[in-house]
C-alpha cells in the first residue's frame, strides 16, 4: 500500500475497457517513473486517448488495474478528487473556460479546488503564464488567443495545481503548423525541469527527442515499446513498421 | 406638482377626459400602490421562477430516475395548463386547504394571501418554462468544457455553478430575457383574485369614475412602458454578458 517514489508513478496493469460491445483496450500494461517522459503513438481510433482517459477516471475500465502513485483508480470507492490533484490534463482542443480571461482560467481550480487564498493563487499563475511566455495576455479571453496561446494556457492551467504527472492528449493536432513549435517548447521544458508526462502525439521527431520510452498501440494493446533509439530504428512488429514508413 | 394636477383637472372640466389619479390624491395613491404591487410582484416572480429554472434544470439531469419524473411532471402539468387555472387552483384549491391562523381583529384568516398565492402561481408557472429554457442552454455547453472542469478536480456542484451555468446563460438570455417579459405581463392576471395591482387599482378607479376609455388608454400606455424599459435594461444585460470573441 504504502507507494515510494522509487515505485513507478502509474502502472497500469492488464487493462481492459470496452465501449458497449466495442473492445477499445484489451489488456494494456505499462509503467511510468517519476520524471519520466513517455509517449503512446498508433493509428487512429487504436484506443490511445481512450487509455490516458483511464488515467485520470474520465474513462472507467472494466478489468485491470490502474495505480497512480500506489492508488488504485478501478475502484468504486476511488476519491477522484485526489486523484485528479494528482493528474492534470491537457486536451487536444485546449477545452478552456471561454467566459475567463487566461489568468483566472489558470486561477480558478486553485481557488476552487485546492481553496488557495485568491491573492497567492494570482501570483502563481501570473507566474505560470510567464512561464507559457504568455506574458501581457493575462487579461485576454479565450476567443482572443490563437489556438497555441491558448494551448498554452490550458498547460498553466493544469501546472497550476502541481500535478505529479501530467496527460497530453493530442496537444498539437488542432494547431496551425506555425504555432505547433512553441507548445512543443512548452512540453519540453516541462520535461526538463522533470515534470512526469504521458503524452499521445503523432509529432514523431518531437517523440525521439523529447521521449524516454515509446509506446505503439494498435487495436486496444500494446504492440511494441522501447526507447527512442532502439523504437525508431529496430523496429521489430510488421504492423510497428508499417506505421512508422507511413507517418515518417 | 399641483401645476401639472390642476391642468389634468382643468383638461377634464373643458374636455370631459377624466384621468383622476392625475388630480385626486386618494386615487393616484391607489394608482401608485398598484403600480408599486406590480412591480413587487414582478421582481417577487423573476426571482424564484429564475431560481426554480436553474434548481430544475439541476434535478433534470440527475441520475435518479424519480426526481427527473418529477420535474418533467411539473413542466409538463404548467405549460400545459392556463396560467389563471393555476392562480385559481392555487388560491381556492390549495389556499382553502390550507389551516387558517388566528388575526389581530381575533377573526380568521388564511396563512398566505391573495399576494402570497399570486406570487407562488406566476412563480411555478413561469418557472417551469425556465426549467426548459435552462435544460436546453446547459445542452449547448460542450461536454469537453466540462470535462476539463472534471479533470482540474472540481465538483459536480463547481461545475454547475462556475462553467455550465454561466455558459448556459449567455446561450439562454434571450429566451430567458423573452419568457421573464411575459411574465410581467401575466403579473395582470393577479388581478382575478384581487391582488392590488395595477390592473386592479385602475378597475377600482374606473369604477368610482365612470372613465373606462381613459384608464384603458393609460393601463396599455402604463405597460408600454414598463415592459419597455424592462426590454431596455435586459438588451443591455445582454451586451455586457457578451464574452469577447465568443460566439458571434
Ligand atoms: N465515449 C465513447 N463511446 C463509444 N465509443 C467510443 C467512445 N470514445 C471512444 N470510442 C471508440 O473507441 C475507439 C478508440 O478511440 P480513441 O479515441 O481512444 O482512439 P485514438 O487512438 O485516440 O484515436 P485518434 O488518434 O483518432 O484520436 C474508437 O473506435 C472510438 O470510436
Ligand atoms: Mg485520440
Amino acid at each position: 500500500m504504502s507507494w515510494t517514489p522509487a515505485d513507478p508513478m502509474v502502472s497500469l496493469k492488464n487493462v481492459h475497457k470496452s465501449f458497449g460491445d466495442l473492445k477499445v483496450l484489451n489488456g494494456v500494461s505499462l509503467d511510468v517513473m517519476k520524471g519520466d517522459v513517455i509517449c503512446i503513438i498508433g493509428p487512429s481510433g487504436s484506443g490511445k486517448s481512450t487509455l490516458i482517459r483511464c488515467v485520470n477516471a474520465l474513462n472507467d475500465i472494466q478489468q485491470g488495474s490502474i495505480l497512480v502513485e500506489g492508488q488504485e483508480v478501478n475502484d468504486p470507492k476511488l476519491d477522484k478528487l485526489e486523484l485528479r490533484k494528482k493528474v492534470g490534463m491537457v486536451f487536444q482542443q485546449y477545452n478552456l473556460f471561454p467566459h475567463k480571461t487566461a489568468l483566472q482560467n489558470v486561477m480558478m481550480a486553485p481557488i476552487r479546488v485546492l481553496k488557495q487564498d485568491k491573492a497567492q493563487a494570482e501570483e502563481t499563475a501570473r507566474g505560470l503564464i510567464k512561464k507559457v511566455r504568455l506574458e501581457g495576455k493575462e487579461n485576454a479571453y479565450p476567443g482572443e488567443l490563437s489556438g497555441g496561446q491558448q494551448q498554452r494556457v490550458a498547460i498553466a492551467r493544469s501546472l497550476a495545481m502541481r500535478p505529479d504527472v501530467i496527460l497530453f492528449d493530442e496537444v498539437t493536432a488542432a494547431l496551425d503548423p506555425e504555432t505547433v513549435g512553441e507548445v512543443l517548447q512548452t512540453i519540453k521544458d516541462l520535461a526538463e525541469d522533470g515534470m512526469t508526462c504521458i503524452l499521445v502525439t503523432h509529432e514523431m521527431a518531437f517523440a525521439r527527442e523529447v521521449a524516454d520510452h515509446i509506446y505503439f498501440t494498435d487495436r486496444g494493446v500494446i504492440v511494441e515499446h522501447g526507447p527512442p533509439e532502439t523504437f525508431f530504428q529496430n523496429a521489430q512488429d510488421p504492423r510497428t513498421k508499417e506505421f512508422l514508413s507511413q507517418i515518417l | 406638482m399641483e401645476f401639472v394636477f390642476e391642468w389634468f383637472r382643468t383638461l377634464y372640466q373643458e374636455t370631459g377626459i377624466n384621468l383622476p389619479f392625475l388630480y385626486d390624491e386618494y386615487d393616484r395613491n391607489r394608482m401608485i400602490d398598484g403600480f408599486f404591487t406590480t412591480i413587487w410582484l414582478s421582481l417577487v416572480c423573476l426571482f424564484f421562477s429564475v431560481i426554480i429554472g436553474i434548481i430544475g434544470a439541476w434535478l433534470q439531469g440527475s441520475a435518479f430516475k424519480w426526481t427527473r419524473r418529477i420535474v418533467n411532471g411539473y413542466i409538463q402539468l404548467f405549460r400545459n395548463t392556463p396560467p389563471l387555472v393555476q392562480l385559481y387552483f392555487f388560491y381556492f384549491a390549495i389556499g382553502t386547504l390550507l389551516p387558517r391562523v388566528e388575526n389581530d381583529w381575533g377573526g380568521q384568516s388564511p396563512i398566505l394571501g391573495s399576494f402570497a398565492w399570486a406570487a407562488i402561481s406566476l412563480s411555478f408557472f413561469a418557472g417551469a418554462f425556465n426549467v426548459e429554457i435552462f435544460r436546453s442552454g446547459i445542452e449547448a455547453v460542450p461536454k469537453s468544457t466540462v470535462e476539463a472542469a472534471e479533470a482540474l478536480g472540481f465538483s459536480k456542484l463547481q461545475i454547475y455553478r462556475d462553467i455550465t451555468l454561466p455558459l448556459a446563460f449567455r446561450v439562454v438570455l434571450p429566451a430567458l430575457n423573452n419568457n421573464l417579459v411575459n411574465l410581467v405581463k401575466t403579473t395582470t392576471l393577479a388581478y382575478a383574485i384581487a391582488v392590488p395591482e395595477m390592473l386592479y387599482e385602475a378597475n377600482q378607479i374606473w369604477s368610482d369614475n365612470v372613465n373606462v376609455t381613459e384608464m384603458m388608454f393609460f393601463l396599455l400606455l402604463a405597460y408600454f412602458v414598463l415592459v419597455g424599459v424592462l426590454v431596455g435594461g435586459m438588451n443591455r444585460w445582454e451586451r455586457a454578458m457578451k464574452i469577447p470573441g465568443y460566439g458571434g
